[in-house]
């Protein structure tokens, strides 16, 4: 369709970097210990050794179906999670890896789960888009575009009718922002007063469109004034400022009630998913953006000049990242496939637990 | 004949339409710039500019709805759903306007239009990218529905809905996409609600559609070297318009039956058909009517279960001999 000329510029590498790091100073960041510090780090590496990893599995062939890595995206689902308190959910689409492994899923339930294997968080039936850990306030992994984002004003109602202080965090990116239900979402939360925070991670393409493509006004966040909700942007490459702006949101969830939208700057450095020839987007802009605003890159050196990371445990860090994705691999590949009746259990809670069948009547047909 | 593939004869068929109609339009997520999440539509875009080619948001209730809108204005727009799993928050657009505004309005309206796309599992994406829905979607009276195993039917077929004045939903297979077949260069159209013979046989009748009819004619050549059994598969094309006589021929014929689709089978299209033999053929069976479709769960992703979850050739054979008498 022939678009309308805008003349606002396409946010680019540079202007994150302008900004980068505001919010280092912020109380949430400043009073974190240089224990915490090296374990945030940590994760940044785990989630990106534990991709790079997988990529391999893809190419040799034990992954099937789709593979979205959230390489570069790292520092939006670690510093959000990162912040989690017990009453403080998590759901996301199907770019789920880093926030799976950020609410602290292990590379072993993560990998077999991409295997298809029994061992799986899964038990080998949700896939790459499909990761659950209720007990750790994690509800997916949800392949839908746009889905989730009921599910999450959901949890937040759940949470608000049971009295807790908590939120929900429902991430998306800047292609489902299109999507009706996430409008009907918005609408309800800001209507109802619901402890939920949407977070838009904005990597700038959904499939192979550009954001200038797909919206029609390309800041995102902005669509929260229509709900008359608060809404921030922030450089999503920086740990410090994903902290802080979360957690800000986080205290009008907690302590008022009150929905937040973010929009979080940030670029994806592989493909949509395994299988995209990227022809959309320039190899310059992709490298550009790998040079100045890797988030691990960042916050490593940000953590080096802090003086709270040595080059010396850097390196001992990835080893160990690097050695317990293989371990997964092993793991997984040492796993069993689900066997054949795994097929028609848990379809029904009542068929999975028959001393508590109420029902009568058949409930499978294929015989 | 030339051989091409199942992709490039939905292509022809666009490139063809587009060609001769100036009013068709094709549109969808990915459709141009990018040439299709399946490179189904690659090229149009250089051929046909973007007036007609158009990359939508990701909002399938929006400019699925837009679509049946501007059909009513007598634009004929070919949408293309990246999965049919997709079509379902377009529902109300789908099944409610579509298929109730020519009715509603007392024949004033019409809306032409084509929604297409894959409808399949057996690639390991999982339970909300897996949806046959073509059941559901021809429950709706309002609508057509097919459903296309070859190259060349897909093409004949793609043609005759693009020039349909009713809503026809096209349901397409990634797995049969990269398939190869015979497609004449001279123009053809396949019309809808016609059934085909794609193997004469004498002792059962194999039906089905979509991928299951390539499924089928590997279990009939198992039956054949293996078991004896002389097989007919017949491939329905199309499920909405029906072909009730070529079903119940083929009945007559061979006085057993095995229903093969994909879909789970809890109403599935195979149970109306199976309503139907009985009531207009039960003298001309010799035994109960069998069905083989999927598992009754939500699509798996673990490959080696989603395998025994899908009809695999042995099963659709195992049923065969459950009625027919083995002659070796
Ligand atoms: C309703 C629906 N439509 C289309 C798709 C196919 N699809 C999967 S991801 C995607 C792009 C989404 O982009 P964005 O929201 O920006 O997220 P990103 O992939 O960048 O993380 C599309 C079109 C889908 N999964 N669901
Ligand atoms: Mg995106």
């Amino acid at each position: 369709m022939s678009k309308k000329t805008t003349s606002k510029d396409k946010p680019s590498a540079k202007n994150a970097e302008a900004s980068l790091n505001s919010g280092a100073t912020a109380p949430i960041n400043a009073k974190l210990s240089k224990k915490e510090k090296i374990e945030i780090y940590r994760k940044l590496v785990r989630i990106r050794r534990f991709e790079e990893r997988t990529l391999r599995s893809y190419q040799q062939g034990k992954i099937a179906g789709f593979l979205h890595l959230y390489i570069g995206q790292e520092a939006i689902a670690v510093g959000t999670t990162s912040l989690m308190g017990p009453d403080d959910h998590v759901i996301t689409a199907y770019r789920d890896h880093g926030h799976a492994l950020g609410v602290g899923m292990s590379m072993n339930e993560c990998m077999a789960e991409l295997q298809g294997k029994y061992t799986g968080c899964s038990k080998g039936k949700g896939g790459s888009m499909h990761f659950f850990a209720p007990d750790k306030n994690y509800w997916g992994g949800h392949g839908i575009v746009g889905g989730q984002t009921p599910l999450g004003a959901g949890l937040a109602f759940a949470l608000k009718h049971e009295g807790k202080k908590g939120c929900c965090m429902c991430f998306m990116g800047d292609g489902a922002v299109n999507q009706g239900a996430v409008h009907e979402s918005l609408n309800i939360a800001g209507l109802w007063g619901l402890p939920v925070i949407y977070i838009i991670e904005n990597n700038q393409y959904s499939m192979g469109t550009s954001l200038a493509r797909s919206s029609a006004s390309t800041l995102l966040a902005k669509r929260a004034e229509g709900y008359d909700i608060a809404w921030e942007q922030v450089n999503g490459h920086s740990l410090y400022d994903v902290r802080a702006k979360t957690w800000e949101a986080m205290e009008r969830a907690h302590n008022e009630c009150l929905p937040t939208v973010i929009e979080m700057a940030t670029y994806r450095h592989r493909g949509h998913s395994v299988s995209d020839n990227e022809k959309y987007r320039d190899k310059a802009e992709i490298e550009e953006y790998k040079r100045t605003s890797d988030p691990v890159i960042l916050f490593q050196n940000t953590l080096l000049e802090e003086k709270t990371l040595t080059e010396e445990l850097i390196k001992t860090i990835n080893t160990e990242a690097r050695e317990e994705a293989e371990n997964a691999v092993q793991f997984a590949d040492q796993s069993p496939f689900p066997p054949e009746e795994e097929l028609q259990r848990d379809v029904y809670w009542e068929e999975d637990n028959p001393e508590h069948k109420t029902s009568q009547g058949k409930i499978f047909f294929n015989d | 004949m030339p051989l091409i593939t199942y992709r490039q004869a939905i292509n022809d068929a666009l490139a063809e339409e587009l060609t001769r109609d100036e009013k068709v339009i094709v549109m969808g997520e990915e459709v141009a710039e990018y040439d299709g999440a399946y490179k189904v539509t690659e090229g149009l875009l250089k051929k046909f500019g973007p007036k007609r080619i158009i990359d939508t948001p990701i909002s399938e209730a929006g400019f699925i709805g837009l679509g049946i809108g501007a059909s009513m204005l007598g634009i004929r727009p070919v949408m293309e759903l990246m999965f049919w799993s997709f079509s379902y928050v377009a529902f109300d657009q789908i099944v409610n306007n579509a298929a109730n505004v020519r009715f509603m309005s007392g024949g004033l309206i019409n809306c032409p239009i084509v929604i297409r796309g894959p409808a399949n599992g057996g690639t390991g994406v999982g339970a909300t990218h897996s949806h046959t829905p073509e059941n559901i979607l021809a429950t709706t009276p309002g609508l057509k529905v097919i459903c296309p195993s070859t190259a060349y039917d897909v093409k004949g077929l793609m043609k005759s809905a693009i020039r349909d004045n009713d809503p026809v939903y096209v349901m397409e297979n990634t797995l049969l996409y990269g398939e190869q077949g015979e497609v004449p260069e001279e123009e053809y159209t396949i019309p809808l609600g016609k059934a085909d013979i794609k193997r004469e046989g004498s002792d059962v009748s194999i039906i089905a559609h979509g991928r299951c009819v390539q499924t089928a004619l590997l279990a009939a050549e198992l039956l054949e070297t293996e078991d004896g059994i002389d097989a007919e598969v017949l491939d329905l094309r199309s499920i909405r318009p029906l072909d009730e006589e070529a079903i119940l021929e083929t009945v007559r014929k061979t006085n057993r039956v095995v229903l093969v689709e994909e879909n789970k089978p809890f109403c599935g299209t195979d149970a109306q058909i199976a309503y139907m033999i009985q009531d207009k053929a039960f003298d001309h069976l010799d035994a109960p009517i069998k069905r083989v479709s999927s598992i009754d769960a939500p699509q798996v992703y673990s490959i080696p279960l989603e395998k025994i979850q899908i009809p695999d050739a042995e099963r659709i054979r195992k049923a065969v001999l459950e009625i027919c008498p083995r002659s070796v």
